[in-house]
């Protein structure tokens, strides 16, 4: 099993994707070791969450490969990928509407275990599944809502739910796609303190536009620029490289 | 409240056949036929959101088979049911994997257009089917030595089928299994991510409805003792569609009052205007456009609205 | 040799009246995301009128009677898709069933109408003849047949590439939001291109009155073709439609005089080989 000694948690080789004439990601190629924690950065249409789509497996690169703790995973479902470990949350909330906070999450650990193929015994037989689901929702200080469906608790609560859902997985690899958007202050530094607590050894990969919290939580960054990587490496590094400043203060 | 509800249904459906006459009797069993059918369309249409308009190939497929063994090739009930539940599974699956390539529209087209082959093999193939005739002259199984010939009897049967089909049923949608499907019928992008495998999911579904629907099959060849292509029309499958959507897709009892309502619908009616299609195509207007969640959905909407109290 | 050839003019022939019946369905589903079930319907209600027409008056030209048909057809379509259609704009699933409630409608209607028993269609007098081509026979009105579906295909693509409707059209097709946003008035448009749809079915349905007859379940025998054509070409292509109405032209027409009991399911095949290896159809585009 060489695999499980990479070094690296995800490795990006070489990864092209076009839409029609408009390329969106031009030979991308990344190393994230396990547990670090990376921020991706570019201005609107760099290409970062098309870059997410293609790590989890809802689009297919043109080229390249994708490695996920040494399994080259380029052709592999998404369901496939999550169950190596990576787990993602979405930029636009996708969550559950009709569904109570405890159930969205208990699909969250449902996803990776062999008993989502049961179909002889209810689901609420299963009172470990759904007391997990109550300590995840209460890490993300959502307890109290449990038994609320999605469609009547607030926007930043339902980020938070997007959070607890992929948190629930235990994964080794996360994706954030902008997990702060459209948040309040206070919030903010919720969801800031809650991403700082997640277990050293997940490698965390986030796209966030809001600088000045989430370099806080990167050691490494990334810049992306019309689906190219143009600066990439330890933080301080990459802000102060002068590239960085020209994409994004224009020159 | 609700315990005491049900109680007093299960007790007059158990002893209906001692108060009701033969006609009633059954009406009653093929109102229960009916109402595995829709069920097991439900499974696709509520809570797998896979709308399919071939559903009668299933219940159409089990009754052929079964109706040949035992006429034609002089099989004992036991071992044709097994011989044609199983025929019906590996329909389904095949017929699955074809359809599960499209969703939405195209897996409407898709199931409907298969069911037409059916139909038209049944019409078509008449050294085999015996075609427009039909087959006729068939005979009800005797489970345990006892005659299923009398109404009271039969009724008793298929009550038995119909309430472990809806438990199992019940069950299924309630699993693990069904809040999987439930998660793909809503945000199948995301349980993908989450680890589940949509197109397995639907495909497992698509079969086990296949295996109740020809469960419902079976039952309508015991009780008719007579099988005709129509079975596997697209009216028939349209039927258990209608029942599904009036009463209220993704409900458990939704299917059962939809079916209830079609079959008395189609019995009574027809006895009056003798154009029952006429009347199934008015009836899918009038529900699609007045009330489109079905009834069960829109009685259980206004009972919470009265038991909050007026606002 | 003869039997190969009088085959192969049968499969052109139904062809022709498959594109006929499907053209209208596949531009239907490309612009309204609608899968309109009425479609085979509305094709035999075109044979009704076109038997009814020529049967009372023997000297109606059946060209004349196809276009007044047609226009007969397309009106009904037109206040269906007023009436019921545009209501339920929300509910695409909705729109599928009240499709077929209005299918089950017109088929019962018409066995009140017309009675259970099948209605010859009088091929026209002048057509009758048999033209003699290097020593076959063929039967004239198939012949012409062929030509009349081509020239509607030709005359459909103009519309389509060369006139402001047809630009207006693909327009809707593209990208609705975007057509609205411009000023497209795609509602209008919607019933534009439902009338037109269930015009040309009706019209195709007169046409192929003197091949097939007026007969209860023709609305069931033409609808499962007209599917399998547009999952076979793509649906929503012109194209898909054309080649895929001669594809299936020729297949049922050779199955049913080769095997006549397997011919439903010989003429399964391509679709299923389609779907297998091609989802979206020989002609379609990937997540029409």
């Amino acid at each position: 099993m060489t695999p499980l000694t990479s070094d690296y948690a995800l490795e990006i080789v070489d990864l092209n994707k076009a839409f029609g004439g408009l390329k969106v990601t031009q030979s991308v190629s990344l190393a994230i070791r396990r547990g670090e924690r990376r921020l991706i950065i570019g201005p609107n249409g760099a290409g970062k969450t098309t870059l997410f789509n293609q790590i989890s497996g809802d689009m297919r690169p043109n080229s390249g490969q994708i490695r996920l703790f040494g399994t080259d995973v380029t052709t592999f479902a998404p369901y496939k990928r999550a169950h190596l470990g990576l787990s993602r949350t979405y930029q636009i909330i996708t969550l559950f509407t009709g569904d109570t906070l405890e159930h969205n999450v208990t699909l969250g650990l449902l996803g990776l275990l062999p008993s989502r193929w049961q179909m002889w015994r209810p689901l609420s037989f299963y009172g470990d599944l759904a007391g997990e689901a109550r300590r995840t929702l209460d890490t993300v200080g959502l307890l109290h809502l449990a038994n609320h469906p999605v469609s009547e608790i607030a926007y930043g609560e339902k980020r938070r739910v997007e959070l607890a859902m992929a948190l629930a997985q235990k994964p080794r690899v996360l994706l954030l796609d902008e997990p702060l958007a459209g948040l309040s202050n206070t919030e903010r530094s919720t969801v800031k303190s809650l991403i700082a607590s997640i277990p050293r050894e997940t490698a965390v990969i986030m796209i966030e536009h809001d600088m000045d919290t989430a370099l806080d939580l990167a050691e490494t960054v990334t810049l992306l620029n019309y689906g190219r990587v143009i600066v990439d490496g330890e933080r301080d590094v990459v802000i102060a490289d002068e590239r960085t400043r020209e994409v994004y203060l224009g020159s | 409240m609700k315990w005491i509800a049900a109680a007093l249904l299960a007790g007059l459906l158990l002893l209906l056949p001692l108060f009701a006459g033969d006609f009633y009797i059954n009406l009653a069993s093929q109102i229960l036929i009916a109402a595995i059918f829709a069920l097991s369309l439900n499974l696709l249409v509520g809570f797998g959101g896979m709308t399919s308009l071939g559903h009668a190939s299933y219940l159409g497929v089990a009754a052929y088979i079964s109706a040949l063994l035992t006429s034609r090739y002089g099989f004992g009930h036991g071992a044709a049911a097994i011989i044609s539940i199983a025929g019906t599974i590996a329909t389904a699956a095949f017929f699955g994997i074809i359809a599960l390539r499209a969703t939405g529209l195209g897996f409407l087209m898709i199931t409907l257009a298969l069911s037409q082959v059916l139909w038209g093999l049944a019409y078509r193939m008449s050294d085999v089917t015996n075609g427009d005739n039909g087959i006729a002259g068939l005979t009800r199984p005797m489970p345990f030595g006892i005659s299923l010939d009398g109404a009271a009897a039969f009724y008793w049967f298929a009550l038995i089928v119909t309430s472990i089909a809806f438990l199992m049923m019940a069950i299924f949608v309630s699993s693990s299994f069904g809040s999987s499907l439930k998660g793909v019928r809503d945000q199948p992008r995301r349980m993908a991510a989450l680890g589940f495998n949509p197109w397995m999911i639907r495909w497992i579904t698509f079969i086990y409805a296949g295996f109740w629907g020809g469960v419902s099959g079976l039952l309508y060849v015991y009780y008719n003792k007579y099988i005709h292509p129509t079975s596997l029309s697209t009216t028939s499958s349209a039927e258990a569609l209608l029942g599904v959507i009036a009463g209220g897709s993704g409900t458990l009892g939704g299917p059962v009052v939809g079916a209830t309502l079609v079959l008395l619908l189609k019995n009574y009616a027809s006895a009056y205007i003798e154009r029952w299609n006429m009347l199934l195509g008015l009836v899918f207007l009038f529900i699609v456009l007045v009330m489109p969640t079905g009834i069960v959905p829109g009685l259980s909407k206004l009972m919470t609205r009265l038991r909050r109290g007026p606002r | 040799m003869q039997f190969w050839i009088i085959q192969g003019l049968n499969s052109l022939s139904l062809g022709g009246l498959l594109f006929l019946l499907s053209s209208g369905f596949s531009l239907i589903f490309g612009l309204m995301r609608l899968a309109n079930l009425t479609h085979g319907a509305f094709f035999m209600l075109g044979t009704y009128f076109g038997a009814t027409a020529l049967r009372a008056y023997s000297g109606l030209n059946i060209w004349v009677t196809a276009l007044g048909a047609g226009f007969a057809v397309a009106a009904i379509g037109g206040l269906f898709e007023r009436l019921v259609l545009t209501r339920l704009k929300t509910n695409p699933l909705g729109q599928v069933l009240v499709t077929l409630g209005m299918s089950f409608i017109i088929s019962d209607a018409c066995l009140v109408l017309w009675g259970g028993d099948s209605i010859p269609v009088p091929t026209p007098h002048n057509l009758q003849a048999p033209t003699r081509v290097l020593g076959f026979v063929f039967p004239t009105y198939r012949l012409v047949l062929v030509g009349c579906a081509i020239g509607a295909a030709i005359a459909l693509y103009f519309l389509m590439e060369r006139t402001r409707l047809g630009a207006m059209i693909r327009a809707g097709v593209d990208d609705r939001q975007m057509a609205r946003a411009v000023g497209i008035p795609v509602s209008n448009l919607f019933t534009i291109v439902f009338c037109l749809g269930a015009g040309i079915a009706g019209a195709g349905g007169v046409l192929g009155g003197p091949i097939l007859s007026a007969y209860p379940g023709l609305d069931a025998d033409m609808l499962p073709l007209a599917l399998i054509v547009v999952i076979l070409g793509g649906i929503g292509s012109l194209l898909g439609a054309f080649v895929g109405s001669f594809i299936i032209g020729f297949i049922y027409t050779f199955g049913t005089a080769l095997f006549p009991e397997l011919a439903y399911i010989i003429l399964f095949l391509p679709m299923i080989v389609v779907i297998a290896f091609r989802p979206q159809g020989l002609f379609g585009r990937v997540g029409a």
